[in-house]
């Protein structure tokens, strides 16, 4: 293999992503071809581990960066060492073989191909988190795992148990995420880069920093309810309605071990304190034997395994929390145990419901008859799961007594520990012989819809492997799990390794005999309490206090009644005083620096007064005050107000010389128009009198008095700004570099026009974008738009007009409209080329003197609008294909690829250049990328303008048909689109 | 620029912008909704020729590419205005 080992990293995280996107297509009964795929996957990630594996033995590191945001130290960073291999084989192995168990558990009529897909995307994420070598990476692929997990636990979405644990695990996870990015967020800080071989490195200093408890507590929590660790254990249980492959391999080998691991990790930097051994210690003792004590309560299989996954993850997490070397040795070394017995246990476990159709332990009984090999398998890695010696669980267990034993900080709790965890151990032997001894033995079942048999070979292949695997870390330590576990603690403890022994027989030890008392005490209550066992509807005392209960009230309370009682007494739905409040809040925010600071007006010279711009503007104000004074009862009369105050705007701009600025002005004002009286056909008449008002009408006047109160202060507010900052020396901005550079870096003498498409490109990129969305919503919205009653009849005037056209005999329905839009409608179908070459010039010439994409994309809308106007609607889409979203999706196409082309340059994003180039008889042209761009804004405007105006329109066509009609064809606007 | 033309576009100008307001009267009053909208034209109308003064007082022809603007793009508020009250609606 000549791959360098770099390239193997990348490999090993984007193939199974890569895998995920390719499983998602295939089709929904291709079981067999998703698992060879996924199968395939994992075992190519486990042999590129598996040869990149003497590049990291003896401490060694793989380490391969792509540069990001480096001005922000952040990069792409993946790095395996021991420890993350050994985290990285685990996951692809057990990958593997809980695809191969999947292949046999889901049935036909499962969708498989989502169920592969996520389980490779999870797998990639999982690898992700083990692989990185920036903290902040780490907390993408964390949070990925959660939303994974989420999606998994929700595959049978059709139950409400699968959606109601899923919710509850993605809230509980994706909430401790977000603490642990804040908690990573403050370890950069402390330590000045969010690599993780610095922050590695800089453990005294964290240490000793002040942010060093709300670091800790939020990385805790982050890894804690990941782990499922106490407080936060309850999502677990809640989980097991996913698919049990699912089960096995998020809930027990991997996505809950990504906790342990952080904090395994992280030890070398944030271990070695107080707090550190009480709270990670104390999280992983009551999770420890809360988790042994519920399980063994427990009636559902699953709902037993997953207790046991929180009592062993506790048992970690407390191995982790002890803070020392040989603690951690046995954390490790658990963690793989853990894995192997729990997968199969699970699996195990998956096969019996399969078979039987129930995971209830009251229900089954004696399945060893009908299963024996099945029944061996489960058997051997329950008792490595109990502790048995010659198992795999039994070293890692006696490495925990021992380290229990050891004195930590001496105090009451640290002295009392050794006879906790035998006692909590007791239950752990307890709950595993429950396990095995309700299931496989006792007399054969019944009430079983089904005989149950032996699983396909293929099926129980994983567990065979994995019990083996159980058997020879158990039997022979040092030769199987030995170099492995070396090679981990190489990573975590550098070269300051501990000694510690393998080997199963150490003589006759405190721990050996801890081993023995829990043992013999966990039959013991077992053989005790079998019967009542049996009955018992979830643990004494504890049954009442309920996690997920806790947590469920508490979601209830705040997303729904604070929600509620909040949106009560501040939300209205009513535009006033919506408005109002927005209003005098921003009013109140202009006026507090004005009175803190006074407001000064600067020395620069006035203008002259001249008598036509005073005349023109007192024109202006006149308008806009009748518009408002109008606006309410006169619509159509206040419409050409704002009219009359727009074209004084326009003419003022003109004045003050900002042709560009009128040009937009005026394209804009007319498709304002346009669009508002489109706008009033909908709107229903005003009702003149009420009928008897009951309650007798308020006066309004001191309401009218309050509202031109507070219209005339922000106005006045506003021109006072607007004064105080006109008549003051310009600040020297960013402005001047706009004048001085438009024609040398961006080749075009229209200043605003070169901001636009060339310095600020990629905000107008931005904008484009959201003005297609803009248009698309409006346009979804009104396709499912019902006008109000009062105005879905055909409007007075035509209604007239149709009355008279009927009652002459000479005359058809439509003439008299034919005839008075003879002559209008001739002019606007020859002004059509016109308007077009208009817009075109304003197009191409942008980049030089005023006009633009913008100017010219409206432009060309009006043009299109006008042959509406002329011919209607039905008409016109006869004979003139718009596609308005073909125009937009041109738009936004070419401005992006014109962005990107830059790349083929190695320039960044968006980099235009220009040049000139020579048209035979035109001359001389100057030629900018910065044009293309402009094509692409142009199109896209022309695409959203006529979607917005001709979506109103068609509301005419359609209510113009009978609602039988209606329902049956198809909307007229999806001629448009 | 003569003294002459200085005077005679000032003039212009003034008397333009009187045009404008009579113009604005007849938008203001009314009283029908069609006279309205004739006086909105006409604004349009005496707006263009003002542009038209401002290029004959700075000799740039950006004014009169402006003008243009308004004499091509203006008539269209007026013809759907005038659209709306024929029929009730601008598009059918």
């Amino acid at each position: 293999m000549t791959m360098p080992y770099e390239t193997i990293l990348i490999v090993v995280l984007v193939l199974p992503f890569a895998g995920s996107c390719l499983a998602a297509f295939l089709q929904s009964n291709a079981r067999n071809a998703e698992a060879w795929l996924a199968g395939a996957i994992s075992l190519i990630c486990l042999m590129l581990l598996v040869v990149s594996y003497p590049h990291i033995v003896n401490g060694g590191v793989i380490r391969h960066t792509v540069e990001w945001v480096p001005e922000l130290g952040l990069n792409f960073y993946l790095r395996m060492d021991g420890f993350a291999w050994v985290l990285a084989a685990l996951i692809a192995s057990i990958g593997f073989l809980v695809v191969l168990y999947a292949r046999y558990y889901l049935s036909p009529q499962d969708p498989v191909p989502r169920f592969f897909s996520f389980l490779l995307a999870f797998m990639g994420a999982m690898l992700g988190i083990v692989l990185s070598g920036n903290l902040i990476q780490l907390v993408f692929f964390w949070e990925l795992t959660s939303l994974f997990s989420f999606l998994l636990i929700g595959y049978w979405y059709q139950t409400a148990q699968a959606r109601d644990g899923a919710r509850m695990a993605l809230i509980v996870t994706s909430a401790g995420g977000f603490c642990l990015f804040a908690g990573i967020l403050i370890l950069g800080h402390i330590v000045g880069s969010y690599d993780l071989d610095r922050v590695l490195a800089s453990g005294d200093k964290i240490r000793a920093h002040s942010f060093y408890i709300p670091a800790l507590v939020l990385i805790l929590l982050g890894a804690l309810t990941k782990s499922a660790q106490f407080p936060f254990h309850f999502w677990l249980p809640q989980a097991m309605a996913a698919p049990t492959p699912v089960s096995a391999y998020l809930h027990s080998a991997t996505m809950v071990k990504g906790g342990v691991f952080l904090l395994v990790r992280l030890w070398p930097a944030l271990g070695g304190t107080n707090e550190w051994l009480w709270l990670v210690g104390s999280a992983g003792l009551i999770s420890f034997i809360l988790g042994a004590f519920i399980a063994l309560f427990q009636q559902d299989m699953k709902g037993l395994l997953a207790y046991s996954t929180i009592s062993h993850l506790g048992l970690i997490t407390l191995l982790i929390g002890l803070d020392s070397p040989l603690a951690q040795v046995a954390a490790i070394f658990h963690l793989m145990n853990h894995a192997t017995f729990k997968a199969s246990l699970f699996m195990a476990a998956g096969i019996i419901d399969h078979e039987t159709g129930t995971r209830d332990l009251r229900r089954l009984s004696g399945l060893r008859r009908f299963m024996p090999i099945t029944a061996t398998l489960a058997m051997v890695a329950a008792a490595a799961m109990a502790g048995v010696p010659l198992l795999n669980g039994f070293l890692s267990k006696e490495m925990f007594f021992a380290q229990t034993i050891e004195t930590h900080d001496n105090s009451l709790l640290d002295q009392a520990l050794p006879y906790i965890v035998t006692m909590a151990s007791m239950f752990t032997v307890a709950y595993s012989l429950r396990f095995i001894a309700e299931v496989f033995f006792g007399p054969p079942p019944r009430e079983l819809s089904r005989t149950p048999h032996e699983p396909p070979f293929l099926m129980r292949f994983p567990v065979g492997l994995l019990v083996l695997a159980c058997l020879l870390v158990g039997i022979v330590p040092g030769l199987t799990i030995g170099p492995l576990l070396r090679t981990a603690l190489h990573a975590v403890l550098g070269d300051a390794i501990p000694t510690y022994s393998l080997a199963i027989w150490h003589g006759l030890t405190p721990e050996f005999l801890m081993s023995l008392v829990a043992i013999s005490g966990g039959v013991a209550i077992y053989l005790t309490f079998r019967s009542y066992l049996l009955v018992a509807e979830g643990p004494p005392l504890l049954r009442y206090i309920q996690g997920q209960r806790i947590f469920d009230r508490v979601l209830v309370a705040v997303s729904w009644q604070f929600a509620r009682r909040l949106e009560e007494l501040l939300g209205t739905r009513r535009l006033q005083p919506q408005l109002q409040l927005l209003f005098c809040a921003a009013l109140l925010v202009g006026l507090a620096p004005m009175f803190a600071h006074g407001i000064e007006f600067g020395g620069e010279a006035r203008t002259s007064f001249n008598v036509a711009f005073a005349l023109i503007w007192a024109i202006g104000c006149a308008c806009a005050l009748a518009a408002a004074y109008q606006g309410k009862f006169h619509r159509f009369a206040a419409l050409i107000f704002v009219g009359g105050a727009g074209l004084v705007t326009c003419v003022s701009f003109v004045w003050l010389a900002a042709p560009d600025l009128a040009l937009t002005q005026l394209v804009v004002e007319t498709v304002t128009t346009v669009l508002l009286l489109l706008g009033l056909r909908w709107l229903p008449k005003r009702i003149e009198k009420f009928p008897a008002a009951d309650p007798p009408e308020r006066d309004s006047s001191w309401r009218r008095f309050r509202d031109i109160g507070i219209a005339t202060a922000f106005g006045a507010g506003l021109g006072a700004l607007a004064y105080a900052v006109m008549t003051r020396a310009e600040p020297d901005s960013i402005a001047r570099f706009f004048v001085e550079n438009a024609y040398a870096l961006g080749g075009g003498t229209n200043i605003v026009n070169v901001i636009l498409v060339d310095f600020r490109a990629f905000d107008t990129f931005g904008e484009i974008t959201v003005l297609g969305i803009v248009a698309l919503t409006v346009y979804a919205l009104l396709r499912r738009f019902r006008p109000a009653a009062e105005s879905i009849s055909v409007p007075e005037q035509q209604h007239s007009q149709d009355l008279y056209d009927e009652a002459q005999p000479t005359r058809e329905k439509g003439d008299t409209l034919r005839s008075a839009m003879t002559i209008p409608r001739l002019m606007m179908a020859l002004l059509f080329p016109v308007i077009c070459t208009t817009a075109i010039f304003l197009l191409l010439r942008g980049h030089d003197l005023p006009g633009g994409g913008f100017v010219a994309g409206i432009t060309m809308a009006v043009a299109f609008i006008l042959q509406y106007v002329a011919r209607g609607t039905t008409w016109t889409e006869e004979h003139l294909r718009i596609l308005p979203v073909h125009w937009m999706g041109a738009g936004l196409l070419i401005t992006a690829c014109v962005g990107a082309a830059a790349w083929l340059f190695e320039r960044p994003f968006l980099s235009s250049s220009f040049s000139y180039l020579e048209v035979p008889w035109i001359g001389s042209i100057p030629l900018a990328s910065a044009l293309l761009f402009d094509i692409g804004v142009f199109a896209l405007v022309v695409g959203a303008t006529v979607l917005m105006l001709i979506a109103i329109a068609h509301q005419t066509v359609r209510s113009h048909r009978t609602p039988s009609s209606r329902a049956s064809a198809a909307s007229p606007t999806a001629e448009v689109g | 620029m003569s003294m002459m033309l200085a005077w005679s576009v000032t003039t212009a100008q003034i008397l333009l912008g009187c045009a404008m307001a009579c113009a604005a009267f007849r938008i203001l009053r009314g009283p029908r909704a069609q006279d309205r909208v004739v006086g909105f034209d006409s604004l349009y109308v005496n707006a263009m020729l003002l542009l038209l003064t401002f290029g004959i007082r700075t000799g740039s022809t950006l004014y009169f590419e402006a003008a243009l603007i308004i004499a091509l793009l203006g008539f269209v508020s007026t013809v759907v205005l005038a659209k709306f009250l024929l029929r009730g609606e601008v598009i059918e």
